[in-house]
Formats: C-alpha cells, structure tokens, sequence
C-alpha cells in the first residue's frame, strides 16, 4: 500500500465529510426559517433536552461547583487570598464550566440518542418512508431537534449556573468555614452580566452543535445496527471536539484582547 | 394502448463503479398490475427508489401519467407523491407514533383533514387490511411483523393512491399471511383500480398479483409477458429463475 494514496485518501475523505456536513448545516438552518412547523415534535424535543436532562446536568454542575471552591482553597489559603474563592467559583462557572461541560455531558446523553433515533429511522427506510408522505424529514426530523437545542440549552445552562454556584457556596459555607452572607454579598459582587450572557450563548452554539452532529450521523448512516452504532459515536465524537473547538473561538471574541 | 401510467426509458444508474442498472425500460398501463421479479441484488429496489424519487437515475427518462418526474424539484415531487402509496419491505413505520397515526400520516402531512377525521378514515383502512379498531392505539413496536406488514399497507393505502410501489411484499412472512397480503393487493388492484407496481423473488406471489411480469437482470428487463407464459419460456435465464435451479446462466455472486 502506498502511503502517500493512503494520505490522500483520508485528506479526500476529510474534504468531502467537510462539504457534505456544511451543506447540511445551511439546508437544516435554512429550513428552520420556512414553514410548515411541527410544533409537537418540537415541544416533544425540548421536554426531551430541557427536562428530562436537568438531572445529568444539575448533577454535573454541583460537583464542578463544589470542586472548584475545594481546590481554589487550596490555592488561595497560600496567599491568604481566600476572599477570591467566591469570585473564582461563580465566573469559571457561568462563563466556562456551566457551559462547556453541560454542553459534553447533551451531547452524550442527547446527541448520541438523535443519531441512534434518526440513524434507525434511515436503515429501516422510515426516512423513505416520509418522503413518499409527503413530508420532508429535514423538517420534520432535524429541524425540531435543532430549535429545541438552541432554545433549551441556554435554559438548562441557565439553571446548571446556579446550581453550580450552590454547590460552591455549600463546601465554601459548611466545610470552609465562610460566612454564608459574606460570601453571597461577594459572589453578587464580582458577577457580571456578561459572564452569565456569554456563557448561555455559548450554550445556545453548543445547543446547534450536539444537534446537527446528532441528526447529520443518524441521517447519512448506513448498513444496519452497526452503522447506527458508528452514527451515535461518531457524533459525540465530533459533538465533543466541536465543543470545545467553538468554547475557545466564543471566548476569544468574547474576552480577547 | 392509451398513455401508459408509468413509463421508464434507458434507465440507468451506479454506485461507484458497481452498474447497478444498465437501462430499463418499462411500461405500466393505467390500473394494471405489473411485478418487477430479479434475484437478489439486481436492482429491483433501485428501479422502485428512482421511480420514487427518492434516488436520481443517472441517464434515463421515467414519466408518470406522460410528466417527467426525473430532477423534479422538492414541491413538484411531493404533487407526484400524493398520488403514489408505498410498502416498505419491512413496513417502515414510525415507531414513535402509534398505529393510527401511522396510518393517517399522509393524510395529515398533506392537511387533506383534521385529526378526527383522519383517525376514522385510518380506522377503516385498518379494517379494509383486516385489524381491529382497537389496535390503532398499539405503537408499531407492539405489533408482529404480519401485522406491521398489514399496518404499512394500510398506510399505502390511506390516501387513496392511484399507483402503489410493493417491495417484496411477501418476504418473511409465513404462507397464510403471504396469501392474505397477495389477496389484499390483489382487491386494492382490482376493486379500486390502482396502478400496482410491485417487486418481488417469491414466484408464487408474483404470479398471483401480477397482471404481467418483468424479469430484472444484469440491469435490465430481459423478459416481460403474462404470468401464463413465463412457465413454457424458453429463455435460459428467465426458465432459472423460475424454477429456482441453481445451474444455468445466472451465477451465484457470492461477491459483490
């Protein structure tokens, strides 16, 4: 086997993954602008995202939150600096953690089960099936699915902030010793409004992401279940890294110099 | 012969390097019923799926009711499709959905009526195939493969097509019920008088559901004629595949 066809080969593959997902993108975001709606497909996608994933993401956020005063003490008791902990706590969470691991923690738990759902439908040709219905399933099967991420996100990330923040003040309160009062007054302090703003932005960005990753894999798989299998992989994967990706494009327009 | 329903014209397409169709052609005339038969892999799905427009042929020309439906736009496609009713080989309902409102999909996608109206319609189609009532609150996962099948022509059905694609309508099922889905293609034929088009490797069925028969292979309709006929054909490949022997012309491919 030459290496260098092998090279190509993968370079080739990676252009054409790259066209084809662009291509779907702006088809699915350019359906989301005309009608006709199915609006009980689309509240069914955000009980499923918004409600349903309140515990993975409450759960995710209290820990972050509770860690982060724990190891932040650590540090600060060094330099007496203890005072910062609220100020550390609540902006890693709303501008960074809340987000970012909120947005990893949907993309298991939504993303992978849009693909595995979308990626059934298209082997046992269901996705054929709307069609000669009448029905287009980028309507129908990705653009609920995309509201609901764009629209839910920032409401749970929203929620994740809080709790997150909580669970700070708990270990911060009742295993640091603070007082409850003064490290609320410092918490509210030092928050701003952009901190929080720009981490449900990023939410809403994350939303779209784990969204079209979901419903992109599930579309385009093939060769019955372990095509589906491969589908719902593939698009945490690529849901993970875009992520991430996109937390430090966000940040840098948002905070770079 | 008046204007045929369905008409395909060399039509042919690949994937890759593999020809799947090499060009076909193929008439259906108005309410006649005419079965697509070929060995597994020949292309009898790909010729169902282009003429669905749900895959482009590469060259060719396929005209529905004298209209070319090739490179149509989406609108114009789903005009074509309300009048086309589908069976899917193993059913393809929408698991999410129960069994009603799997039947009343064309009907509300189309906004042809309201939700009530489209649930007694559904329930009627569901006993035209021989269900309950009852089962129309069932989810599809519920349901035996027989029963699917039976759903999935009710739902081909529900909007009272004029043309109906049946991909491998017997397959998997045991003799009664291939008997009873033949029959109830056979009615839907015959007494509403829609245009059938059918694919199948289950002789027996074709036979009984076929005003004519096509034989499929290597990318093309080789023979065509009236069930009666295939019997005493002398052309090799068609007298295999007929009677299933596996010497003769048509070799195994083991590899694709």
């Amino acid at each position: 086997m030459n290496p260098l066809q092998a090279i190509g080969r993968v370079f080739l593959g990676f252009l054409g993954t790259t066209g084809r997902l662009t291509l779907f993108a702006l088809n699915a975001v350019r359906h989301c602008f005309l009608p006709p709606y199915y609006p009980r497909i689309m509240v069914r996608q955000m009980i499923e995202i918004g409600y349903y994933s309140l515990p993975v993401v409450g759960l995710t956020a209290i820990f972050a939150g509770m860690v982060l005063a724990l190891q932040s003490y650590t540090g600060f008791a060094r330099f007496s600096a203890e005072g910062a902990i609220a100020n550390v706590v609540v902006l890693s969470i709303t501008r960074e953690l809340a987000p970012v691991l909120g947005g990893l923690m949907i993309a298991g738990r939504v993303g992978a089960s849009m693909a595995a759902e979308i990626g059934t439908m298209r082997v046992t040709e269901q996705i054929d099936a709307l069609t000669t219905l009448s029905t287009n399933a980028m309507k129908y099967l990705v653009v609920p699915r995309i509201i609901a991420g764009v629209v839910m996100l920032p409401l749970l990330i929203f929620v994740a902030d809080i709790i997150g923040v909580f669970g700070g003040f708990l270990v911060s309160v009742y295993k640091l010793g603070f007082n409850p009062s003064i490290y609320l007054q410092n918490t509210w302090d030092f928050l701003e409004l952009l901190d929080v703003v720009s981490g449900l932005v990023k939410a809403s960005v994350f939303g779209f992401l784990v969204a079209l990753m979901g419903c992109y894999h599930g579309y385009y798989s093939k060769g019955g279940a372990q095509g589906v299998g491969a589908a719902t992989t593939n698009s945490v994967v690529s849901a993970s890294i875009l992520i991430l990706c996109f937390n430090y494009i966000l940040t840098e327009a948002f905070f770079g110099l | 012969m008046s204007e045929p329903k369905i008409q395909l014209r060399g039509v042919a397409k690949a994937f890759g390097p593999k020809k799947v169709l090499t060009g076909v052609d193929l008439d259906v005339a108005k309410g006649e019923s005419v079965v697509i038969i070929g060995g597994s892999g020949t292309g009898k799905s790909v010729t169902l799926k282009c003429i669905l427009g749900l895959l482009t042929p590469d060259s060719g020309s396929i005209k529905i009711d004298g209209r070319e439906v090739t490179g149509l736009s989406v609108g114009e496609r789903d005009d074509i499709n309300r009048q086309v009713g589908m069976l899917f080989q193993g059913g393809a309902l929408f698991d999410s959905l129960p069994v009603w409102e799997n039947v009343a999909f064309g009907l509300l996608s189309r906004k042809q009526c309201g939700r009530e109206e489209a649930r007694e319609i559904a329930i009627k189609k569901l006993a035209q195939v021989g269900l309950k009532p009852a089962l129309g609150d069932a989810m599809p996962a519920d349901l035996s493969i027989g029963m699917q099948k039976r759903v999935g022509l009710a739902r081909a059905i529900a909007t009272d097509p004029e043309i109906i694609f049946f991909d491998e309508p017997t397959t998997g099922l045991d003799p009664i019920m291939a008997d009873m889905i033949n029959e109830l293609i056979v009615h839907v034929n015959q007494e509403v008088g829609a245009t059938a088009l059918s694919i199948s490797h289950d002789m027996d069925s074709a036979r009984r559901i076929g005003d004519r028969i096509a034989m499929l292979y290597q990318g093309k309709i080789v023979w065509a004629g009236a069930p009666g006929d295939i019997d005493g054909e002398v052309d090799p490949v068609v007298d295999q595949f007929v009677h299933g022997r596996v010497d003769g012309p048509i070799k195994m491919q083991v590899r694709a």
